[in-house]
């Protein structure tokens, strides 16, 4: 007895050690990430401000706000009300000047660029022109987080269905390479070329246009259901659709690459080994072949989700989703540059946010991060 | 060289999607040719971007005309006939007083279930002082002659057969057309032959009177008409060449870049391969059809400037890495080495050397990315971003969805340019997917 129990506290230790080890070099791996990442966005932030302000859109976004706050402001004055309008517009221009000057637009436009800069960085993005919040609000940084939900909603929901569900098919069809289900998807993998909202125009047809089973668009019936079961099942409903346009415009291309993962995977030496060890085929492919294939998939994954993001704004705007992408589609039509410049800032942070989350699940997945360097 | 694209052809000769990919890219090159010959640009932009004066003919919302193959009830069909195209045959009989009449009838078939949405009668004189007079009888199959109008004109003057309220009192109904066109005893359509018989006269010697009887029916032409009562096969013709450019442009340019850059990044190696690393993670973050919007709401929506963004935002992406991870074990070959030994240039190296070695990798992702922007036109088209002159298929779905065609059932208007742009893009998929197969077997043959 007394020589068995030095083993389990001695491996304890040493996996209490090893346990501390790894945190630290995770956490040293994500703050490195983080930290590179934000300067990424920074330098993003900046072309998109670059390009917005070579026509001086973001600098006439500010000076609109100037001119607003002072008409109000000189309106709301007693002291004003019984000037005449003649003076009173010499008086609101003066101020203007003023305020333009003090808020530094009457200097270099690299200096003032930089100043858009922090502002874009503190999601302080302006007043919208013509787009309001449904809260009422016309801050654009409202306005965007209000819709931001809405996207979210949609892309996590399809993304993650896509995900398991083409790696569940991809096993099954690297179980049985060469059948007829894996020829089919080969076969079908070429029509990812043909994005979402191209399915989702055909989906409409079939389903809402055709069988009218499913709604045409939108995000839950109107008037919303009361109780939260019926406005969930009604959100669901509506769901289906553009969910299923972005779920099947990419499956089989995943699905397909996955499955050569697989393969590629499923020939090594230690596969053979564990096989002739006579280990059960499900415990071969949980640990000697998904988990090797992991951060290849997680690679191929998160080059799949970044294209999709920005591309999802097709996909509401055919559906009426009421998402980021759509509120864009109505800033285009009104012409409301704060609200387009705005929304490809707040894409920049989706897009490096998603790029970080999917590091942090690739370093989690991937054990050259945690032991190696 | 050329064996390995005669035996890379046989090959491709094995895959029926491939020879089915050709097969359609062919035609649409085909077409494309023939559209750009047939329908010069500035006649297909004035034809486009034309109103009533050019499309008076047509009518609204109206499917192709082969939907009657596959309806049970057929649609009235839609023509236009004039006395100048002889089309209505006009005689003219010449009386005392500089006075002169004119009979002009057109006989024509109406063997369909579903009346037509108008009839309109352009009528075109020469007077100096008093103007001409014309009346309209109406001759149905049963024998019936019916006196549908008669009225002074002046040089130009339209009649709409639906906006006769007189007539409609006449005919004892709400609608007249409904009403020319049936049994007065069953209400049912009447088919046979019907005949439109103009009497016009003129009081005046060097007068003259002309006249066109346009109907609208419910379908239209090979490719049925729009909102604007355009003919669709305008567009769905045009959107070919236009497609076709766009997509095959873009990728030529964006892979031919890319590559170029990969093979100078990797030969030289230091800052400037770290500096296309790290443009290309920036890039990673850049919201690409964001900014492609801004571009467009900001800048101009031309296709040539859309084209240009298109290049440059997309040459930074995953596809450099690949390249780069391809050229560096190439950049260690023997005959790099060999090239150096005898003291061949940078330039040599990279353009002689490097690259032509990646042609293999090149052909295939370059069809294949030929898709991806032939829906990019399309898709920025849909959201109202698209060329502001040119007609193309993401103009028609455009067009479409702000009229709400899925809702409210016009679907040949969404469908056409729909299955176009999906077999356009398809063909090219499929081809270089068994390209890829082809060229770089060792990837594929998991």
């Amino acid at each position: 007895m007394s020589a068995v129990s030095p083993i389990p506290i001695e491996k304890s230790q040493g996996w209490g050690g090893a346990a501390l080890k790894t945190f630290t070099r995770m956490a040293r791996y994500v703050v490195v990430r983080l930290m590179t990442l934000f300067i990424t966005v920074v330098i993003g932030v900046y072309l998109t401000i670059l390009i917005a302000n070579m026509g001086g859109y973001v600098d006439n976004i500010i000076k609109g706000q100037i001119r607003d706050a002072v008409t109000q402001s000189v309106a709301n004055n007693p002291a004003y009300r019984n000037m005449d309008p003649d003076a009173r517009r010499k008086l609101i221009d003066d101020q203007v000047t003023l305020e333009e000057k003090r808020r530094g637009l009457d200097t270099p436009i690299a200096i003032r660029n930089a100043r858009h800069l922090v502002n874009a960085l503190k999601l302080d993005l302006g007043r919208a022109i013509n787009i309001t919040s449904d809260s009422g609000s016309k801050q654009v940084r409202l306005i965007l987080l209000e819709r931001l939900p809405a996207t979210l909603l949609l892309m996590g929901t399809s993304q993650l269905f896509l995900f398991f569900s083409s790696i569940f098919f991809a096993l099954n069809l690297s179980r049985n390479y060469g059948n007829f289900w894996d020829k089919l998807v080969i076969a079908f993998s070429p029509t990812s070329a043909v994005p979402p909202w191209f399915y989702g125009i055909f989906l409409i047809l079939i389903f809402a246009a055709g069988f009218k089973v499913l709604p045409f668009g939108g995000m839950v019936d109107s008037p919303p259901p009361a109780n939260t079961f019926d406005y969930a099942m009604s959100v669901l409903k509506h769901l289906l659709l553009p969910g299923g346009a972005l779920v099947i415009s990419s499956f089989f291309l995943s699905v397909y690459n996955y499955r050569t993962f697989f393969l590629i995977y499923s020939s090594e030496d230690y596969v053979d080994m564990a096989r002739a060890k006579g280990l059960q085929a499900r415990d071969i492919e949980r640990r000697y072949i998904l988990r090797p294939t992991l951060p290849n998939i997680i690679t191929n994954f998160s080059l799949l989700i970044i294209s999709l993001w920005t591309g999802a704004l097709f996909t509401e705007t055919v559906f009426l989703w009421p998402g980021l992408g759509r509120t864009l589609f109505q800033a285009i039509g009104l012409y409301d540059t704060p609200i387009i410049v705005g929304s490809t800032i707040i894409y920049a942070y989706m897009l490096a946010l998603t790029v970080f989350l999917l590091d942090f699940v690739y370093a989690a997945v991937d054990p050259r991060v945690r032991i190696g360097n | 060289m050329m064996n390995m694209i005669g035996s890379s052809f046989r090959k491709l000769l094995q895959y029926p999607s491939a020879m089915a990919g050709i097969f359609v890219i062919a035609l649409l090159v085909v077409v494309s040719i023939y559209t750009v010959i047939a329908i010069p640009y500035a006649e297909a932009i004035r034809l486009w971007r034309g109103g009533e004066e050019v499309w008076y003919r047509n009518p609204k919302f109206a499917p192709p005309t082969w939907f009657n193959l596959f309806s049970s009830r057929k649609f009235s069909e839609s023509f236009a006939v004039s006395t100048v195209d002889g089309g209505i045959e006009k005689s003219t009989s010449p009386g005392s007083d500089d006075i002169t009449t004119y009979t002009m009838t057109h006989t024509f078939d109406f063997a369909y279930d579903v009346y037509p949405q108008e009839m309109l009668l352009y009528v075109d004189s020469a007077y100096a002082k008093k103007q001409p007079f014309l009346s309209i009888e109406w001759i149905t199959p049963d024998g019936r002659t019916m006196r549908i109008s008669n009225f002074a004109v002046g040089e130009k003057f339209t009649y709409r057969f639906s906006q006769d309220e007189k007539l409609a009192l006449k005919l004892r109904a709400e609608e007249t057309i409904p009403a020319l066109f049936s049994d007065p005893e069953t209400g049912n359509v009447m088919k046979g032959q019907y005949q439109l018989v103009i009497t016009g006269t003129t009081f005046e010697p060097d007068s003259n009177l002309d006249v066109e009887f346009v109907v609208h029916g419910q379908v239209f032409g090979l490719a049925g008409t729009d909102h604007a009562r355009r003919d669709l096969t305008l567009p769905l013709l045009w959107g070919a060449p236009v497609a076709l450019a766009f997509g095959l442009m873009a990728a030529i340019g964006t892979s031919v870049l890319t590559m170029t850059i990969a093979a100078i990044g990797t030969w030289y190696g230091t800052w400037i391969d770290q500096l296309i690393q790290r443009i290309t993670e920036v890039n990673l973050v850049l919201p690409f059809f964001a900014l492609m919007i801004m571009i467009g709401t900001f800048y101009s929506r031309s296709i040539w400037v859309i084209l240009g963004a298109t290049i440059i935002l997309s040459i930074f992406t995953g596809a450099i890495l690949a390249y780069r991870a391809v050229f560096l074990q190439v950049k260690e070959s023997m005959y790099i080495e060999a090239a150096k030994a005898y003291g061949a240039g940078n330039g040599r190296i990279i353009f002689t050397y490097l690259i032509p070695r990646m042609i293999p990798l090149l052909i295939p992702s370059l069809v294949q990315a030929v898709p991806a922007f032939v829906f990019l036109e399309a898709s920025l088209a849909v959201i109202g971003l698209g060329d502001p002159v040119l007609p193309t298929w993401g103009k028609i779905i455009q067009d479409a969805q702000a009229n709400g065609a899925l809702y409210k059932g016009y679907y040949y208007w969404v469908l056409e340019p729909a299955v176009l742009l999906v077999i356009t893009g398809l063909a090219f998929a499929f081809l270089g997917f068994v390209l890829d197969r082809i060229f770089n077997p060792r990837l594929r043959d998991a």
